[in-house]
């Protein structure tokens, strides 16, 4: 009896992983739901301009989209290349000793909270940038994509590095004993073989930079516009939510629903891209192991 | 050869039936060739160990950067006062007692759950389509953006639940944020028990919980226990789920109760760094800090448990 008893209880623990998931999709659901009666799809979907808190309201999401994007874009140009190489670094070149240092390192940065990230782009990236380009405002989306792109540098390259040590050393050997150097083998042996997982890695940091939300919140600002300097401020859809949680916007109000139609929009795009990495992780776990 | 014609850059050959990858022919380069080949080689390994310490140089920079802003305000005086409208005054009492309180709160909430979790799912669970589905649930929670179970904790614990901004309320949204994240590292830590102490275990009769509790826990639980202190020094540096469930205001006491209000220092710190003012971005490194000394403090141990966990496998 007692065994059964406990067994359940078990079940119940791993049970709630799902309750999760279904309280996560309720919630975004039905408040957006909601917000749609008051608000057309199309104007959500397919507006360029975003100004619920302003008298004159417009509920088209464009802007913060392109503010998520922008961030994450220059992010990505920061964190992919450096990641792919950190990870090519720790597993085919790095001898002990540099990797005793390096991983340890990479992880302390994976551990610091974001909200350090923010005081460090505001107090110390935005300075460095405002004398290169002394046009550049306190808020800019360069700063919050340098810090966002630092921040995820230790996913790409851990997942990256774990792709690559999957690669069967035959491969290495057999290349290397036909003359190619350990570039060659790096390059045209070992990272195309682990060249899905090194994908999946990618997509996981993007969709990472996308969900970020104190360090682009402190840096990248409040200004909901379509742009493609990262010079001016922008505002992401993450940092929006917070606005929005931090004004005195009275619960109930279509304003105030706007941060769980935005929510709903954050959760399925970094969920899709969660799922696309995860296949991608799936297709080498299969071919090595 | 055909590659001393290629384009720089473009060595790659393609292959003919009787040379399938073409590297027969990288083995009759001439020498100048081979000389370019090799200094490509040397870049690009300066290219790698440049681009790998970019992470360690500006983790460095960060530590430094912090500390030089903030070290001239951390004093006793700056632990024991609640904040203040006036930066010199301000202190992070109410902040420090209330990270203590989420961290303690957190931890009992989604330990219990989240090992109860891993142990079904590696001892207990049939290889069915209902334990699929929450495995994949899993991984896929753990890469949800953590704004998101704000707006959970926001609609279910502060709402739904009446729970208020409280703590109570703080804990268990970051308690749901990090319950996948305790789960995948407790199952990783059960899976390397070997199974031949299971198979003794039932082989002299034990029962399923007995074989979990008395033989399983007890090797796993160093690995269990390190990836739950990773954990809780996530929850202790979130600050965005905290601001959705509204727990970013003044506040001037320590919490008594469940169901007081709070504030966590990345909360306090986000407080302060949003004002302008040097005086107060100075405040906000002296508990950037704090908090930075309590996660090395909880790395530390973890790091400890994670050696002892190696030495027990290794005998």
């Amino acid at each position: 009896m007692g065994e059964a008893v406990i067994g359940g209880a078990l079940f119940m623990c791993a049970a709630l992983s799902t309750l999760v998931t279904v309280g996560i999709v309720v919630v975004l659901v039905g408040e957006t739901l909601v917000f749609f009666r008051d608000v057309p799809v199309v104007e959500f979907l397919t507006g360029t301009e975003w100004t619920p808190l302003f008298a004159e309201k417009n509920f088209g999401v464009l802007p913060l989209l392109s503010g998520s994007l922008l961030v994450a874009i220059g992010a990505s140009v920061i964190s992919l290349p450096i990641g792919l190489l950190t990870a090519v670094c720790l597993s085919e070149f790095a001898s002990e000793r540099v990797r005793g240092v390096l991983k340890p390192a990479l992880e302390i940065l994976a551990g610091i909270p974001t909200v350090v990230y923010g005081y460090f782009a505001l107090t110390f990236i935005t300075p460095l940038i405002q004398v290169l380009v002394p046009s550049t405002g306190t808020f800019n989306a360069l700063s919050a994509s340098i810090v966002v792109g630092i921040m995820i540098v230790p996913t790409v390259a851990s997942l990256s590095e774990d792709a690559i040590r999957a690669v069967p050393l035959s491969l290495r050997a057999g290349a290397l004993s036909l003359g190619a150097t350990r570039m060659e083998v790096s390059t045209r042996v070992v990272l195309p073989a682990a060249l899905s997982g090194i994908i999946a890695s990618f997509i996981l940091g993007i969709s990472r930079a996308i969900g970020e939300t104190m360090a682009v919140t402190i840096a990248a600002g409040a200004l909901p516009q379509i742009t493609a300097n990262p010079f001016e401020a922008v505002q992401t859809m993450t940092a929006y939510i917070v606005q929005v949680s931090l004004g005195d916007t009275p619960t109930g109000t279509v304003e105030y629903r706007t941060i769980f139609a935005v929510g709903f929009a954050l959760f399925v795009i970094t969920l899709m891209m969660n799922l696309a990495s995860q296949l991608f992780l799936d297709r080498y776990r299969e071919r090595y192991q | 050869m055909s590659r001393e014609r290629a384009p720089a850059g473009s060595e790659h050959t393609s292959p003919t039936p009787s040379d399938p990858t073409g590297a027969t022919r990288a083995l009759g380069a001439s020498l100048p060739n081979d000389r370019r080949r090799r200094r490509l080689g040397t870049v690009f390994l300066g290219v790698c160990f440049v681009a790998t310490s970019i992470g360690a140089i500006t983790l460095m920079v960060l530590l430094v950067d912090v500390f030089l802003d903030g070290i001239g305000q951390l004093d006793p005086e700056f632990l024991g006062n609640y904040a203040s409208r006036f930066a010199d005054r301000a202190g992070i009492r109410a902040p420090l007692f209330g990270t203590f309180w989420i961290l303690l709160l957190t931890g009992a909430i989604s330990f219990p759950l989240s090992v109860g979790a891993a142990v079904y799912l590696e001892e207990y669970a049939p290889k069915n389509w209902i334990t699929r589905i929450i495995q994949v649930n899993i991984a896929n929670l753990a890469g949800v953006p953590s704004i998101v179970y704000g707006i959970l904790g926001l609609a279910v614990f502060v709402r739904w639940m009446g729970l208020g901004r409280s703590l109570i309320a703080g804990a268990l949204t970051l308690s749901i944020l990090i319950l996948p994240v305790i789960i995948m590292a407790a199952q990783e830590a059960i899976r390397a028990v070997p199974d031949s102490i299971r198979q003794a275990a039932y082989g002299l009769g034990a029962t399923r919980w007995q074989v979990t509790r008395r033989q399983v826990l007890p090797m796993a639980m160093p690995g269990i226990l390190t990836g739950t202190i990773l954990a809780l020094s996530r929850a202790v540096g979130e600050t965005a789920p905290l601001i959705m469930i509204g727990a970013l205001s003044f506040i001037a006491f320590t919490p008594q109760g469940l169901t007081d209000q709070f504030t966590v220092l990345p909360l306090q710190i986000y407080s302060w760094i949003s004002r302008p003012g040097e005086d107060f971005h100075a405040i906000a490194a002296a508990a950037i800090i704090v908090l930075l000394a309590l996660l090395l403090a909880m790395n530390a141990v973890a790091i400890v448990l994670r050696n002892r966990f190696g030495r027990v496998r290794s005998n």
